[in-house]
């Protein structure tokens, strides 16, 4: 797709949610406003686990950190959400990148294991720290007006809010993964040993990856509570992590748009077969997870990304004749470590 | 002393049971180097059958038993329709089946049981023991009596059985293994199917203590990766000693240590974890990896 074509899809795309507010209900865009927040969680897994192959089961923790900074910053000491989502993003930024220092030691494996064990015992320590907390009451917010005497409702700003702020990371996220920094990470997601011969600095670069993807997380996680003005400890159990992990998955691993698709997914799926019964959105997610494993393990960006080359290749082949067909371009899908017997 | 010795003992219990689904662990791993991250929810769904069983009226060991057969049956399923189809895959793929199936168990659990929590029957007396001055609940003292048979059990098919010895070949050496006529993958099946039974003898003999409900064996799993990282994954005798030192390290730590008390506990392993795996990764017993370029 031409530069100009891609820059007029994303300002349609974004102009289009934009419009959302006239059509929709409090509460859809209320849902809508949690696509976007599970937008940007889903972006920053993506960052680490698509693009940079280091498999984290426990981003519902930095997803925590955030939305509990911004709630006690809101609470306790009465600054404003304008504030608090940045500074959510920073706390993370750190924890991330402190955490992602000794997880380069751990090896895939061992660091799921790490992490899922993270995810496992996050809502403990969430309701031990009670002083800061607010233990298993968690923190009730309230939510902000609109400014500037607009007249919009709360969700209505909310709604616009976490657009402008997906729009950004998302175009923030699309910079960093076509630059220098995101062909290290893809190299050292291929194949470190050869990206280290290349002279790519593993160390630097892997933990600034689990920084900038947890910081990714934790502005998320800051604008969500925001948005549902309530933080509790058991909303962050490790279903949450698995939630964001298959949500990249049917998005498309090693994706920047396709975390739309997840987010849509993993938001308004539960609703629909919470219908049929209280325990079906699980299994149907844990039926897509494998499903997708199996069908499309690149997701359905993958799946669009395949298609549209099969497309453009069949165009190309009968303007220039059937000897000129090009390879398949070079997917930026990850290929891991094959196994040997 | 008493206080000591008494949580020991208890912790010498628990740590059985860790090291039952931390074996089952294992087991997996050293076959196909993944981990089964659902191990402990279908340890929970074949408690869930023996509920029922003993619900419809069947006697306990009768229960037991065929819960046994039925958790092997599914295990060697499992492995057969689930996993082999992503047998070649990268790590990250296996890992997602392997989430999948866990959510999968937990919520199918929960559809057809509902989650109210159930009380589960212990098959030991509950009159407790006395030795000198220190109590030992009789549960805890057949825990650690199941634990120890099974063990022993395992040890025995592996050491002395031609199948076991086919299982351990298969897990060590897949290559070789096939060119002396082993069918190397359904030696996969069958150590799934065993994984499976160890599951759900961790699953019945914890049930009386925690009570039964889907999220039964959350806590209990991320137990059973402590022991299974502190003994090594390529270890069964490191699964084993693993579990019982981290049940007992849990017991002790909740008693001595104030400030942790019961609230912290999954931190606590969560916390031995991360040591481990930085200190040394491979565990006590597992093999160190060294990786030539």
């Amino acid at each position: 797709m031409s530069r100009a074509a891609r820059i007029g899809l994303f300002l349609a795309v974004v102009g289009a949610a934009g419009m959302l507010p006239v059509f929709l209900s409090s509460f859809r865009l209320f849902q809508f406003t949690q696509v976007c927040v599970y937008a940007i969680a889903l972006m920053g897994l993506n960052l680490l686990t698509g693009y940079n192959g280091q498999i984290s089961l426990g981003h519902g923790a930095f997803y925590a950190v955030g939305a509990y900074t911004s709630a006690i910053m809101m609470d306790r000491w009465g600054i404003a959400y304008g504030w608090t989502v940045p500074a959510a993003g920073l706390v993370c930024f750190v924890a991330g990148f402190l955490f992602g220092r000794p997880a380069l030691r751990l090896e895939g494996l061992y660091l799921a294991l790490a992490t899922f064990s993270l995810a496992l015992a996050v809502p403990q320590i969430l309701k031990y720290f009670e002083h800061w907390t607010g233990g298993s009451q968690g923190i009730v917010l309230s939510k902000p007006q609109a400014p500037w005497g607009l007249r919009l409702t709360e969700d209505q700003w909310l709604y616009l809010v976490s657009l402008a702020v997906t729009a950004v990371m998302f175009l923030f996220a699309v910079n960093l993964v076509r630059g220098r920094v995101g062909r290290a990470m893809v190299a050292i997601r291929d194949n470190p040993v050869a990206a280290q011969a290349m002279g790519v600095d593993l160390a630097l670069v892997k933990s600034l990856t689990f920084g900038v993807s947890a910081a990714y997380t934790g502005v998320a996680g800051a604008l969500s509570a925001v948005a549902i003005a309530y933080v509790a400890p058991d909303s962050f159990n490790v279903f949450l992590s698995i939630t964001f992990l298959i949500g990249i998955v049917i998005g498309g691993l090693a994706s920047i748009w396709g975390n739309l698709f997840g987010a849509l997914f993993i938001q308004f799926v539960p609703n629909w077969a919470q219908d049929i019964s209280k325990a079906a959105p699980w299994a149907i997610f844990g039926i897509f997870l494998i499903g997708f494993m199996y069908v499309m393990p690149d997701g359905v960006a993958g799946a669009v990304r395949r298609l549209w080359i099969r497309l453009r290749s069949r165009r190309v082949s009968q303007k220039l004749g059937d000897d000129a067909v090009p390879s398949e371009a070079h997917p930026s899908t990850p290929q891991g470590h094959r196994r040997t017997t | 002393m008493e206080v000591f010795l008494q949580q020991v003992v208890s912790g010498l219990a628990t740590g059985g049971i860790y090291a039952s689904l931390a074996l089952a662990l294992v087991m997996i791993y050293q076959a196909t180097d993944v981990v089964n991250f659902a191990q402990g929810e279908m340890a929970m769904f074949a408690t869930y059958l023996t509920w029922s069983m003993l619900n419809a009226g069947v006697p306990y060991w009768g229960a037991f038993l065929a819960t046994l057969i039925i958790a092997f049956v599914g295990g060697v399923l499992i492995q057969r329709l689930v996993i082999r189809p992503v047998e070649n895959a990268p790590i990250l793929t296996i890992v997602i089946v392997t989430l999948g199936l866990l959510v999968i168990c937990n919520s199918v659990a929960g559809w057809i049981w509902s989650y109210v929590q159930k009380p589960f029957p212990s098959p030991f007396p509950s009159r407790p023991l006395r030795l000198g001055a220190i109590v030992f609940g009789a549960h805890d003292l057949g825990e650690i009596g199941v634990t120890l048979l099974t063990l022993l059990l395992l040890f025995l098919f592996f050491r002395y059985t031609p199948l076991g010895l086919a299982m351990r070949a298969a897990a060590q050496n897949p290559m070789s293994s096939r060119l002396v006529g082993i069918r190397v993958s359904r030696m996969l099946a069958l150590g799934w199917g065993l994984a499976a039974v160890f599951g759900a003898v961790a699953g019945m003999m914890v049930a009386p203590i925690l009570t039964l409900e889907p999220n039964m064996m959350g806590g209990i799993q991320i137990y059973a990766f402590a022991a299974a990282t502190l003994g090594g994954f390529t270890s069964p005798l490191g699964a084993v000693v693993g579990g019982l030192l981290v049940g007992i390290v849990e017991n002790l730590v909740g008693t001595y240590v104030s400030f942790i008390g019961t609230e912290l506990k999954l931190t606590v392993a969560l916390a031995m974890i991360i040591v481990v795996l930085l200190v040394r990764p491979s565990g006590l017993f597992g093999r160190v990896h060294v990786r030539r370029v």
